[in-house]
């Protein structure tokens, strides 16, 4: 596999050819089918797709949290942990290393904002376990409730939250959308990670605190210096957020590249198209919008040679036969394209 | 749009929908919910009216009231009918508004709610039909195949059922649905909020298309204001229950004059990474309808907010040809 983006600095994380299927009973499901890019510290990388491109599956393999029947089925995922890479893809999920990562190193905002608080407890009470559960990562020194709980009152005033002393004692449901986005927030950064995935942490919620979260996230990125994936389908977020971006699309990663290349000179087709068909604050109104033609395929039947073939205006007769690689196309821009490069994946 | 198009076919006049809070054992009401709190706009016959605003803002009360799906508290509804009379819906009974269902119609957000899975398509698109008082199936059959065909589906598809469709083609099935009686006023709650953005051009593009061809009205609701500027004609943006602006859309975007709206515009993420802003994020939250400030609504929020904001309550003001705003200042503030 050729490494993605050569940088100076060496990457967080290196996912390679990751594949992670279900075996329903009515037929196999490839949710992620050969997808690979990098992390590099303190990077915000940004991962777009349509709803159900893989994006929810690839960020849950990494922490070995894929729901069943879902397998990973081949593909590394390499982590760097103490100046050593370590491939997640082959550790076990309930290991002592593997529960290390998951939570300590690398935490999740997941995507379903009730979940991820019970409602018996109070928020902070959930927090202070997680900071007691890692607390080797606050020093040396063995910490106490009493220290778990004045570390999460700052956590909760760093998130922006007023009134932080009360605030940790209610329980996730007494907070509105807002509120509780920001307290899982500093839950997720309760157990100071290096690597940050953020699955569509503002989707379910409104414009105007959407903006405030966004501008949130982006001070802690400074402060802490933390990596980040940051996962959505709204290419607005990912141009405000993103300084690196991963474009998806049936479980294969279609472009990559900084972001201001992706915005401004897409090399993808459906990158391309992808831009083109959403509205915006300037431009003509009422007139139709270009279109990708077709729908998304079912997942039982993903077709064969390039995944987009079906849909794409550029579409040449090898790419209903062939896989197209992910291969770097510009100094900083990888696409799998055939209109780009000729080299197709093994059969 | 021509003369006869210009009249209002919808005159919205004051309308108020409380929903009562109640407590303890024996329901006592102990305040209200004021999700519509006194809302006037109009809709032109052959227009889009776009109706914006945060979640919680009244947006599908509205709509509901509208449809008559609620009785409203207080208002007028004033809806022209195809034979030129003008009818109020809000007090309308039963009997007399039973007719006029055909001529409004609703398209819902939810693609995968609003169909019932036990029913084939030629079922779930007919029953608009059969409840007006088409009982042959084959006519049914017929219009249900036409009305499959002008949402870019294949009419082969009537017998099947809605879980073998994707989220886009269920909205197109929806869309279907809500133009099987020939409307002529059509309320489109979040149509395409839980679309991809893929799919959500095709829906937009097919909205366009069909109100060209079948001269529809759209009261188009939503709360994404970039699919709303692509699609109205007209914009009234909402906070808490009630109307702060309502201009011509691009009037609307070339000069907001109320805060609330140039802080919505200002926090809609451009899909373009050399226009990265961060000033001016509004703080606070969204009040309960419960329980609003005094004076204007949006006071805490607004970093132009005076003395006189926090007293008195501003009016809907006409500050341009045809450009409203409740904002005390809305002459002067440069936005
Ligand atoms: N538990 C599961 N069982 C079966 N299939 C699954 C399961 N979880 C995910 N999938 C399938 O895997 C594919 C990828 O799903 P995934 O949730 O990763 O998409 P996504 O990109 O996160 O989409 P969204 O934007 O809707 O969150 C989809 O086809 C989905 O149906
Ligand atoms: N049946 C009801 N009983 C009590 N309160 C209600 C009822 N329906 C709506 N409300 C309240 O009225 C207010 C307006 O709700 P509405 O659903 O109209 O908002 P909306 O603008 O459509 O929001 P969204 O964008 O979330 O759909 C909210 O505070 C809501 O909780
Ligand atoms: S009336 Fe006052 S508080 Fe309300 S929007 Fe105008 S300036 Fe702001
Ligand atoms: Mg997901
Ligand atoms: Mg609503």
């Amino acid at each position: 596999m050729t490494p993605p983006t050569p940088m100076a600095t060496e990457p967080l994380l290196q996912v390679r050819d990751l594949r992670v299927s279900f075996a329903l009973d009515d037929g196999l499901v490839r949710a992620v089918d050969g997808t690979s890019f990098d992390v590099m510290p303190g990077q915000v990388l940004g991962v777009v797709g349509e709803s159900g491109c893989g994006k929810s599956v690839t960020m849950r393999a990494i922490l070995q949290l894929v729901d069943r029947p879902g397998r990973i089925t081949s593909g590394e995922i390499r982590f760097r942990r103490d100046g050593e890479m370590v491939d997640i893809a082959r550790l076990p999920p309930r290991g002592a290393v593997m529960r290390d990562i998951r939570g300590g190193e690398i935490a999740l905002i997941p995507q379903e904002p009730m979940a991820a608080f019970s409602p018996v407890h109070t928020v902070g009470e959930q927090i202070v376990e997680a900071i007691l559960l890692h607390s080797h990562r606050w020093g040396e020194k063995k910490l106490g409730r009493r220290d778990a709980r004045d570390i999460t009152v700052g956590l909760f005033r760093d998130v922006g939250i007023s009134m932080p002393e009360q605030r940790v004692d209610a329980y996730s449901w007494q907070l509105s959308g807002g509120l509780r986005q920001r307290a899982m927030i500093a839950m997720a950064l309760s157990c100071k990670p290096r690597l940050l995935i953020a699955d569509e942490p503002t989707t379910a919620i409104d414009v105007t605190t959407q903006a405030q979260v966004l501008g949130l996230l982006r001070e802690l990125q400074a402060k802490y210096d933390t990596a980040i994936i940051f996962i959505t389908h709204d290419l607005g977020v990912i141009a405000q957020m993103a300084s690196y971006v991963v474009v998806m699309y049936l479980g294969r990663v279609m472009e990559q590249g900084p972001v201001d290349d992706i915005f401004h000179a897409p090399k993808h087709p459906y990158t391309r198209a992808l831009l083109r068909s959403i509205p915006g604050l300037s431009g003509q109104t009422r007139v139709a919008l270009p279109v990708i033609s077709g729908a998304l395929p079912h997942p039982f039947n993903r077709p064969a040679g390039c995944p987009f073939h079906p849909r794409c205006p550029d579409a040449m007769e090898r790419c209903a036969a062939a896989v197209p690689r992910l291969l770097p196309v510009t100094p900083n821009q990888l696409a799998s394209c055939f209109l780009h490069h000729d080299e197709a994946e093994l059969p | 749009m021509n003369e006869a198009a210009a009249q209002p076919l919808l005159e919205v006049r004051g309308l108020r929908k409380f929903f009562p809070i109640s407590k303890g054992f024996l329901r006592r009401v102990v305040g209200h919910v004021r999700a519509v709190d006194g809302v006037d706009f109009t809709v032109k016959e052959g227009e889009t009216l776009g109706l914006v605003g945060e979640s919680g803002c009244g947006k599908t009360t509205a709509s509901r009231c509208i449809l008559r799906a609620i009785d409203p508290t207080d208002g007028e509804i004033l809806y022209r009918t195809r034979d030129g009379r003008t009818v109020d819906l809000a007090r309308l009974p039963p009997g007399e508004l039973r007719p006029l269902r055909a001529e409004i119609q609703m398209i819902f957000q939810d693609p995968f709610g609003s169909l019932n899975p036990r029913m084939t398509l030629l079922d779930n698109v007919g029953e608009p039909l059969l409840v007006n008082g088409v009982t042959s199936r084959t006519e049914r059959t017929e219009r249900v195949a036409e009305l499959l065909r002008l949402v870019g589906l294949r009419p082969e598809f009537m017998h099947r059922f809605p879980h073998a469709f994707s989220g886009g083609q269920r909205q197109r099935i929806g869309i279907a649905r809500a133009l099987a009686t020939n409307p002529r006023l059509v309320v489109a709650d979040e149509p395409v909020s839980a679309l991809d953005v893929s799919v959500q051009a095709q829906v937009l593009n097919l909205l366009l298309e069909l109100q060209a061809r079948l001269k529809l009205t759209f009261l188009f609701v939503a709360h994404d204001l970039s699919v709303v500027r692509h699609i109205s004609d007209r914009i009234a943006v909402m906070y808490v229950g009630q109307l702060v602006e309502l201009a011509p859309t691009d009037a609307l975007f070339g000069q907001p004059r109320h805060p609330y709206t140039a802080a919505l515009m200002r926090a809609v993420p451009v899909a373009d990474p050399r226009v990265r802003g961060q000033d001016g994020i509004l703080g606070g939250e969204v009040p309960s309808p419960a329980a609003p400030p005094s004076g204007c609504y949006f006071h805490p929020r607004c970093r132009f907010a005076q003395d006189r904001c926090r007293a008195e309550a501003p009016a809907l003001r006409e500050v341009a040809p045809g450009h409203f705003s409740r904002c005390h200042f809305a002459g002067d503030l440069t936005l």
